[in-house]
């Protein structure tokens, strides 16, 4: 069994398959048993740079079920790095301060840069349109918990696939798993060559579209994401595709019934609300295990467990 | 003389300093900028479009009382992956360094994304190189990879 005590997680190719194996099977303890106040000596930094409440909530919620302190902030304008002190030299006071830093932060390569400066373990909560490994490390345990396995599936993933970053390192991920892929989006928002890379280079395959309706009956999840009205330079273009990746009561006809629906939330309207009925939906439980997958990510990298 | 020393005379000899040969003809201003070599005070000769067996037409500069450190020939490797660093010593060639462009560039190249934090924050950049040939390198920090190389003033 590897030993993750100190180490970063800042982007999902830090860890290996065996190492995601461990944190997920640790997710499955603390959701039998969230209750655990393993952490109740360690202080956890959590300083989110940019606005989110939906991974800083979890974050802080796993940390509090651990029994851990949690100090930081949740808006940048009350920092000092508002009155231009360097994202180094709030990292190093911080880490003085704490036993491990959750960060997010609005650049690109932040998480990496804050971790080389880090006297203490960091975990990056997302940087820019980079990374957020603990939201795929969320979507693997999902994906296990509702497949009951990782290997040979079939992942459909829709809606903006070019500038999503869950996409793209749910792609990575999945490589190491034999998965099939199925990309369902308009032509302006496939898949970048650059991730397709790591499905060519893993030998296996990928096949695309631009309608939801026909990879429907073959998929084990479908991973829903929200295409922008403001990526299309042509309204109109919007417009006409707009309803081609939304996924309603009609278009789930023929699906398996073992099949689940992933998104990473906020859902605007590309998951019809009749959908959330139906046994498919599993979006909400999907968030609720984001707490356990994080608390097992925090218990492993302090060494608790 | 041999009709090879001949050859090389096209530019003039130096009694010491360094040639840099293998140059791709669109890249010997690149290499001049990238070396700071037309801030150098002393003599400098410049060659472009001369016969190269290997590659057609190619560069040459030849830097009088100049010798360049080992950060220096990555920068070159960089924009004349070909290139090969003759260091002269009273006329003579003391040694002969064809350039390589190694696994990571740091420092000398700028990340292309304006919102990578190399951009935003007084740091040194580093990239690892996915493929020497076309050239494709990806930002150590914020993963970004680019085909288009610009380098840090």
């Amino acid at each position: 069994m590897a030993n993750l005590k100190g180490r970063n997680l800042i982007s999902i190719t830090d860890y290996t398959k065996q190492e995601y194996m461990q944190i997920l099977e640790l997710a499955a303890e603390f959701e039998a048993n969230p209750r655990q106040e393993l952490l109740k000596d360690k202080v956890i930094a959590s300083i989110f740079f940019e606005p989110s409440t939906r991974t800083r909530l979890s974050f802080e919620s796993a940390a509090s079920l651990l029994g851990a302190k949690v100090i930081g902030f949740s808006n940048p304008a009350a920092t000092s790095q508002s009155k231009g002190e360097s994202l180094h030299d709030t990292i190093k006071m911080l880490s003085a301060y704490s036993d491990l830093i959750v960060m997010r932060h609005n650049k690109e390569g932040a998480a990496r840069y804050a971790a080389e400066v880090s006297d203490v373990p960091l975990i990056n909560a997302g940087d820019g349109a980079n990374q957020h490994p603990t939201q795929c490390m969320l979507d693997l345990y999902s994906i296990l918990k509702t497949q009951g396995k990782l290997d040979n599936l079939h992942i459909t993933l829709v809606g903006d696939l070019k500038y999503g970053r869950t996409v793209h390192s749910l792609v990575q991920a999945m490589c190491n798993f034999n998965a099939t892929f199925h990309l369902v989006s308009p032509v302006e928002l496939k898949l970048p060559s650059s991730v397709k890379m790591h499905i060519k280079r893993a030998k296996l395959d990928y096949y695309q579209y631009t309608n939801i309706k026909d990879a429907v009956a073959v998929s084990d999840i479908i991973y829903m994401t929200r295409v922008q009205r403001e990526r299309f330079s042509d309204p109109l273009e919007y417009e006409k595709v707009k309803d081609s990746c939304i996924l309603d009561l009609a278009t789930l006809e023929g699906c398996q019934e073992s099949m689940r629906i992933l998104h990473p939330l906020p859902r605007v309207n590309e998951i019809t609300t009749d959908v959330d009925k139906t046994q498919n939906a599993y979006y909400f439980q999907q968030a609720k295990n984001g707490v356990y997958v994080r608390q097992a990510l925090m218990a492993a990298i302090l060494g608790i467990k | 003389m041999t009709t090879k020393n001949k050859k090389e005379l096209i530019v003039s000899a130096i009694e010491n300093g360094t040639v840099i040969d293998h140059i791709p003809v669109n890249a010997v201003l690149k290499v001049i900028k990238i070396l700071g070599i037309d801030a150098h005070q002393d003599e400098v000769l410049i060659g472009m479009n001369l016969e190269s067996k290997k590659y057609g037409r190619k560069g040459i500069i030849k830097v009088r009382n100049k010798y360049f450190e080992k950060s220096d020939l990555n920068k070159i490797a960089l924009a004349a992956p070909h290139a090969t660093l003759i260091v002269i010593k009273d006329y003579e060639v003391a040694e002969k360094i064809a350039v390589q462009i190694p696994n990571t560039i740091e420092k000398i190249v700028k990340c292309i994304n304006p919102n990578c934090i190399t951009n935003n924050e007084e740091m040194d950049t580093k990239f690892s190189v996915i493929e020497k040939e076309p050239l494709k390198i990806q930002c150590h920090y914020c993963e970004k990879t680019m085909t288009n190389i610009r380098f840090t003033e």
